[in-house]
């Protein structure tokens, strides 16, 4: 095991390599100036972006900077950021705990809606239930985050005055009342990102136990005697989740994505609306880690999609 | 005769026979605009009116928070080093100015003890130099009481091409010298009208010496403070989060009396600037939002019983479509647009005309602009009195179609105009921005029914504005005959406004197209008028020499004013924010209160 796992790990070391080889040039190529907005300003002479784009290496060929580039990484150190003057890692680790507790709040709010809901439609299937809930779940996927999400707002903050639609990172106050806060301002984009991923996840549910609840050891159980909710609990659920498992680990980079938007819509200071700015302002060096980072968490929860397979199904041997 | 006469009024307000109110009116009346009339009337030694600003509140604090919204958070908090307005708003709650611009284009003092005039001794009388008297008793945020020092210190950090300093060009060609410990003077190479430059307003910041001195040069960009400020403001700082987050708390060893008036600040950036209205104006999340450039249809309807309001302020800044006067579809020497070619068809004066005759601007104003736009025929729209009144602008198909006639160019069998075989057909670019793209449409429509082709192009934002050497989009390449966008006034003054358009800054392949001139302007008239102008100490004859240049401009249809427009904000119901159309959004921060 632990050698697979350690195997795994060096052949990563080459792909990320290659993966921030093309990003790397991707992003060297494509059009666009840090300092452009120094260009309409008449105050700022051009020697003076001339000097800046010196200061920051702009000017030497790519290989250049992708081998300076490569050689800071490896010792720790992350670049540094054009428009704000400060080092990259400190601003992502800045940003990393919001986008951490919003993902991570809206991925369990998406299995504690997808997976009773799934495995109750599947274990009647074409019932009531059943249609209702996969026509809710086609609703769902179909609605993108960014039309939800405004709705939301014109809902409950501007019509019904509810919810704030701005995230706050610091909220004043202490104990039950800061945490009341917390909760209430995430609420909004939690639940838009959640539903969401609730919706595809349902339907994957269903149909990963309907598969199983078919097999004939199922029936084998029944004719035991078992009743329905240890059948559906302990023999049908445990095999199904299988590969809802492997989806959901590796949804969840997909998750980060979609999580881009949500953090502009709701100006959450998280890594994605750090991308956002950063893009607009071509900031490469924080558009190069923050793109670096998400293809590390391809790799990582591709590697941990692998290892859960293994431990939830000790047919599969890793070696 | 107007100097005769405008002595004799800086004579009358001396004496009080007139106030100043009436005196910028009349200067007004003549053309000028109410910064240089200020300016005009400290020379003829009049001290400035100060602190022009409202403030009732008697007592210091008490007014809970301030919360404003940037759309475009600030991400750095070194005022020397702040690229955007956005830095400079970020900055400017924590770092001071010697004197900031109010509404009117006055000079409303801040760390200085006055304003300088010739009466009080502050100005030369040859204009190469000015005086400050700095305010005594002003503390840092860390205790340390303000200098001199802290003056000469930031001229020379701002001036020294390692630090890359954005306000290089501020402060590389003055020299700053200590009078006394609270004094200091601000040497000229060449008499300078325009004194009000060095230490005030945005890049006017002072940063503290015993702070900041380890870190002059090339080893600036490693300043912990860079993104922890210690100013001299009123708020004092609490905490930064780069483009999301800056809290300040009252300052309460503040050098003003009875201010700041609330407890504590917060900006907080991100978003798009329809939802930031929306926060504002119709949730009341927040008291105050930056820069809405949202169609005005859009605000009206968020303002119908919301909980606040838009706020405009005038100031300078012009949307135009610039000539090209070269030809964009020859290359000669590996350069397109190049100074050795002429455009076959702009370069025809009566094209140009026609094309102004053809920009429907009172349409323009009505459908996209709104209140946050005036029609003009100007390039140069202020201060007051270097507005021009010789000119005029008006829109009409049938008179741009006989000029054209007139000019041998006919319609041919394709409903298009030709003359020597060469088709009126022209390429409009601008930015990708949705007011921009309608105005092309508008523009494009009177131009076909007046028999000129107009193909429309918008490039991103990002790479229109850039300085990429190796893209073809930008503005200042002008691969294309004619484009629109805006160019922003960023001072009271027009020197630097107008200077772009002389001959020597010309947009090439050989200065990299860092020139400014990019309509590729060439006219000896106005070169002479801007060299005049920029060594004229006679306010009045200076002026008169910028009303000329942008007569010039108008005259040689070298740009087509769209829309002169407005600053505009949104703002809470109750809060009184203290804005000017010269300054950034928070330069008079310290004067904001909220009205029970």
């Amino acid at each position: 095991m632990s050698q697979f796992v350690l195997r795994r790990l060096l052949i990563a070391v080459p792909s990320l390599l290659a993966i921030s080889l093309v990003l790397f040039i991707v992003l060297a190529l494509a059009p666009g100036d840090p300092f452009s907005e120094l260009a309409t300003n008449p105050n700022v002479p051009p020697e003076v972006q001339a000097a800046l784009r010196a200061k920051f290496g702009l000017d030497d060929p790519i290989y250049l900077r992708y081998l300076h580039w490569l050689n800071a990484m490896l010792h720790g150190d992350w670049g540094f950021s054009f428009v704000s003057r400060m080092n990259v890692d400190t601003l992502i680790l800045q940003r990393l705990p919001t986008t951490l507790y919003v993902i991570g709040s809206a991925q369990i709010l998406a299995l504690l809606i997808a997976i009773p809901v799934g495995v109750y439609a599947a274990t009647k299937p074409y019932s009531l239930f059943d249609q209702v809930a996969n026509t809710l779940a086609f609703v769902g996927f179909s609605l993108p985050t960014f039309f939800t999400g405004i709705l939301f707002i014109l809902i409950f903050s501007v019509t019904l005055d509810w919810l704030p639609f701005v995230y706050t990172t610091d909220i004043k106050g202490t104990g039950i009342h800061w945490l009341l806060e917390v909760i209430r301002q995430a609420i909004m984009p939690v639940a838009v990102l959640g539903l969401f991923q609730a919706a595809s996840m349902t339907r994957f549910v269903r149909s990963a136990m309907l598969d199983v609840i078919r097999l004939d050891y199922v029936t084998t159980a029944r004719a035991k005697g078992i009743g329905q909710r240890r059948v559906i609990i302990k023999h049908v659920m445990r095999n199904a989740m299988i590969p809802v498992v492997t989806l959901i680990a590796l949804q969840i980079p997909a998750v980060f994505g979609g999580a881009i938007v949500t953090e502009q819509i709701f100006r959450i200071p998280g890594i994605g609306s750090l991308l956002i700015s950063s893009i607009l302002s071509n900031d490469t060096p924080v558009v190069m880690a923050v793109t670096f980072v998400f293809a590390c968490l391809v790799v990582l929860f591709n590697l941990i999609a692998d290892v859960l397979y293994g431990w939830l199904d000790p047919r599969i041997s890793l070696r | 005769m107007l100097d005769k006469e405008l002595r004799s009024m800086i004579g009358d307000v001396k004496d009080g026979r007139m106030d100043r109110r009436a005196f910028i009116q009349r200067l007004a009346a003549v053309g000028l605009t109410a910064p240089l009339a200020n300016q005009i009337l400290a020379l003829g030694g009049v001290a400035m009116a100060q602190s022009p600003n409202p403030y009732p509140p008697a007592k210091r604090g008490g007014g809970g928070p301030l919360k404003l919204l940037w759309w475009q958070g600030p991400t750095l908090l070194n005022p020397h080093f702040a690229t955007g307005t956005k830095d400079q708003d970020g900055s400017r709650l924590f770092y001071e100015p010697l004197a900031s611009w109010d509404a009117d284009g006055n000079l409303n003092p801040i760390l200085a003890a006055e304003i300088p005039s010739i009466a009080n001794g502050g100005l030369a009388a040859d204009a190469k130099s000015v005086t400050w008297k700095i305010k005594p008793g002003v503390k840092w945020h860390d205790g340390k009481p303000l200098t001199a020092d802290d003056f000469v210190f930031t001229w020379q950090y701002a001036s020294d091409a390692a630090t890359a300093a954005v306000s290089i060009s501020t402060y590389g060609e003055i020299t700053v010298e200590k009078v006394s410990d609270l004094s200091i003077r601000i040497l000229f190479k060449t008499p300078t009208p325009f004194w009000a430059n060095a230490f005030v307003g945005a890049y006017g910041c002072v940063l503290p010496k015993h702070v900041f001195a380890d870190y002059k040069g090339s080893k600036s960009r490693e300043a912990p403070n860079n993104l922890s400020p210690v100013g001299t403001g009123p708020y004092k700082f609490v905490e930064f989060k780069p483009g999301d987050l800056i809290r300040g708390e009252l300052n309460p060893d503040y050098h003003m009396p009875n201010r700041p008036y609330f407890d504590t600040i917060e900006m907080k950036g991100g978003g798009d600037a329809v939802s930031a209205a929306r926060a504002v104006i119709q949730t009341g999340e927040f008291d105050f939002a930056w820069n809405m450039q949202v169609e005005d249809d859009v605000l009206l309807r968020l303002e119908k019983g919301g909980k606040g309001k838009t706020v405009y302020a005038v100031g300078g800044d012009i949307e135009f479509i610039a000539i090209n006067f070269t030809d964009p579809n020859t290359e000669v020497d590996g350069e397109r647009s190049s100074m050795k070619t002429k455009h076959p068809i702009l370069s025809d004066p009566n094209v140009r005309k026609a094309l102004a005759l053809l920009v429907d601007r009172e349409s323009v104003k009505k459908a996209i602009y709104g209140r946050a736009g005036r029609t003009t025929a100007n390039y140069l729209n202020g201060p007051e009195k270097f507005v021009s009144k010789n000119t005029s602008w008006e829109f009409s198909v049938e008179k741009a179609s006989k000029m054209l006639d007139d000019a041998g160019w006919k319609a041919g069998t394709d409903g298009i105009r030709e003359k020597d075989g060469k088709k009126l057909k022209l390429l409009y670019q601008t930015s990708t921005n949705g007011p921009r793209q309608k105005t092309q449409a508008i523009v494009k429509q009177a131009c076909q029914k007046a028999g000129i082709d107009v193909e429309l192009k918008s490039v991103v934002a990002s790479v229109f504005f850039s300085s990429d050497v190796a893209n073809p989009d930008t503005f200042p390449k002008f691969y294309a005959d004619i484009e629109m966008f805006q160019i922003p006034m960023t001072q009271p003054d027009p020197a630097l406004h107008m200077r772009r358009y002389i001959s020597a800054n010309v947009a090439a392949k050989e200065n990299k197209w860092q020139g400014q001139n990019f309509p590729r302007y060439v006219n000896g008239e106005y070169d002479a008028a801007i060299a005049a102008a920029e060594t004229e100490t006679d306010p009045v004859k200076r002026a008169a020499l910028y009303i000329k240049c942008n007569d010039l401009l108008w005259q040689d249809t070298v740009f087509i004013p769209v829309m002169h427009r407005l600053l505009v904000d949104a703002c809470s119901n109750t809060v009184r924010p203290a804005l000017s159309g010269w300054a950034n959004r928070t330069d008079n921060i310290q004067d904001w209160y909220r009205e029970a």
